[in-house]
């Protein structure tokens, strides 16, 4: 048994309840999400589904030019087989009109105009479907801050964030998600031929072992060393997650009052739910 | 004692008093229609728990308008509700009333407060100072507000003051999915705790715990009802709102205390002899 392992019905049961309660805290009952084709996105519509009821539940599909059709053909496969409502919005005009405009070439920069181009359209319709941006960021690429801000860690609530990739697909295979999109390699899509794993350099079973000792087990690098993992990639991961730590607070506010915004003006989001 | 108890397992709204003393009314009559002598709220009933700088905005005195309506509500059936106390010196406890027969019986403040990892009650909340069982016309009682009954010393105080029963309330969250089974860490951690303080204090042992979300943070529940030998008698399943209706009988505790008589032969001296020394900084 991995020690990550989860008991699915346990957990299925808690996040279905997380999305019913903090929507309706938050005065909402519906849902809307970027379905890409993926295995994360696809366990949160299905939870969204099961918590929400199909029918209040947006997945929306936008591919740019140069995606993989296979993503779209699983996102639609996945929304039949839950049966929730879809949309597809094409990136293409609204990122060329800048990338193409101001001869943007690098591929990260790319990369990151499209995630925000996804979060505007996101939140925009959520406005017309009358509901909230539901994340799709898993606790692994949360903490190596694999992810754009403000682009595809955008959401109002996130379900998954605190479960590691090896967790996600465990969750998935249990709620049913579609073959096809828990068998593929798992891709951001920004580029033709990306996966995860080859831009990240390690695999995800490596990341979460370490980062479930390092984060969870709150282990030392002479005890994760011990455990036997590689000095090299121990002291690569710690520096990227603290590399990435911006990714994962609110912009900093410089203190001048005697009563600041997050310092010492502190209330939950369901205060006077 | 010969009672019967329920215990509300509810989900407040943080930091709406006025909603949730509706509930409590609504509790406290359904419990009282279903015949029931006393019943036990979660910590922090009335206000929700993280509060943050709500906790001085929705702090009560206990002469407050809001425990005066359930204490009216007390003549026929005991109450133990839990809230935020202003003092008269100003301070604010995380505390427990114990209402009966239209007036405070009882508060119980909070002593150990929780201050480490994701709590922060030391930051908001003076600390009780002191363990003291009270006579009900129900029983002898003893309160533990969550973190006070990880500490064994403050179910050994009610221990030795003879409680029939420990009345513990908690918000206590919910954490550690894995390992591939259905029960959080958590409540395998109070499970082993609430059993242990049964079969130790051969007390009734009423764990009353909330349910809900408070921003993305949930309550795990489970409250539940361990006899004198340890064993549990009645708990309330799944993470949802309920009632969990009991009878706490001093047969079992006679039963119990005679089969293994563990308060006649604690030895109370030697451990004030031992804190003695501990305390002028001798190694006992």
């Amino acid at each position: 048994m991995n020690p990550l392992d989860i008991h699915p019905p346990l957990v299925e049961q808690l996040l279905v309840q997380f999305l019913r309660e903090e929507l309706a805290s938050a005065g909402f009952s519906r849902a809307v999400l970027g379905i890409s084709g993926g295995v994360d996105s696809a366990l949160v519509a299905a939870l969204c589904a099961r918590a929400l009821g199909p029918e209040n539940v947006l997945g929306v599909m936008m591919p740019y030019r140069t995606s993989n059709p296979d993503s779209e053909g699983h996102a639609r496969l996945l929304a039949s087989a839950l049966g929730i409502a879809t949309r597809k919005v094409e990136i293409t005009g609204m990122a060329d009109g800048y990338l193409a405009a101001h001869k943007v070439e690098d591929r990260m920069r790319r990369g990151n105009v499209m995630a925000r181009c996804r979060m505007i359209v996101l939140y925009d319709l959520s406005v017309e479907w009358k509901g909230l941006v539901v994340g799709t960021s898993n606790k692994t690429e949360i903490l190596l801050g694999y992810s754009t801000q403000w682009g595809d860690s955008a959401s109002a609530l996130n379900p998954i964030g605190d479960l590691y990739k090896h967790q996600i697909y465990q969750l998935s295979r249990h709620m049913g998600v579609p073959a096809p999109i828990l068998d593929k390699a798992p891709s951001a899509d920004l580029f033709e031929g990306q996966t995860d794993e080859g831009e990240l350099g390690f695999s995800y079973a490596d990341a979460d072992r370490l980062l479930h000792h390092m984060v969870d087990l709150r282990m030392g690098e002479g005890e994760l060393v011990a455990a036997g993992f590689s000095v090299d990639f121990v002291r690569r991961i710690a520096a990227r997650i603290a590399a990435t730590q911006f990714k994962r607070v609110m912009p900093l506010i410089a203190k001048l009052s005697q009563r600041t915004v997050n310092q010492d003006f502190r209330y939950l989001r369901d205060w006077g739910r | 004692m010969d009672c019967r108890l329920t215990v509300a397992q509810t989900n407040p709204a943080l930091g709406n008093v006025g909603r949730n003393l509706e509930e409590h009314v609504a509790q406290v009559e359904a419990a009282r229609r279903a015949g029931s002598q006393v019943i036990v709220f979660p910590e922090l009933s009335l206000t929700g728990y993280f509060l943050k700088d709500q906790t001085a905005e929705v702090a009560l005195s206990v002469e407050s308008r809001e425990l005066a309506r359930l204490a009216e509500l007390s003549r026929d059936i005991s109450i133990a509700v839990g809230f935020v106390e202003r003092s008269d010196d100003g301070r604010i406890y995380n505390s427990v009333a114990f209402l009966e027969d239209g007036a405070v019986l009882h508060v119980h403040r909070k002593v150990h407060l929780v201050t480490y990892g994701m709590f922060d009650e030391m930051r908001e909340f003076a600390a009780g100072d002191s363990f003291a069982t009270f006579r009900s016309r129900h029983g002898r009682f003893g309160l533990l507000v969550c973190e006070d009954a990880w500490h064994v010393s403050s179910g050994y105080q009610h221990f030795l003051a003879g409680a029939d029963a420990l009345l513990v309330t908690s918000c206590s969250p919910g954490r550690g999915v894995d390992g591939g089974v259905r029960e959080l860490a958590s409540e395998r951690t109070w499970r082993t705790l609430l059993e242990a303080y049964g079969l130790l204090f051969q007390t009734w042992v009423v764990y009353s715990n909330r349910v809900g979300w408070e921003d993305g943070v949930f309550f795990w529940g489970g409250s539940r009802v361990i006899d004198p030998f340890g064993a549990e008698c009645a708990r309330l399943e799944g993470l949802e709102p309920g009632r969990l209706e009991v009878r706490l009988t001093s047969d079992a505790l006679r039963r119990a205390r005679v089969a293994t008589p563990l308060r006649r032969d604690s030895r109370p001296d030697l451990l004030a002899r031992a804190l003695g020394r501990l305390s002028e900084g001798r190694n006992a």
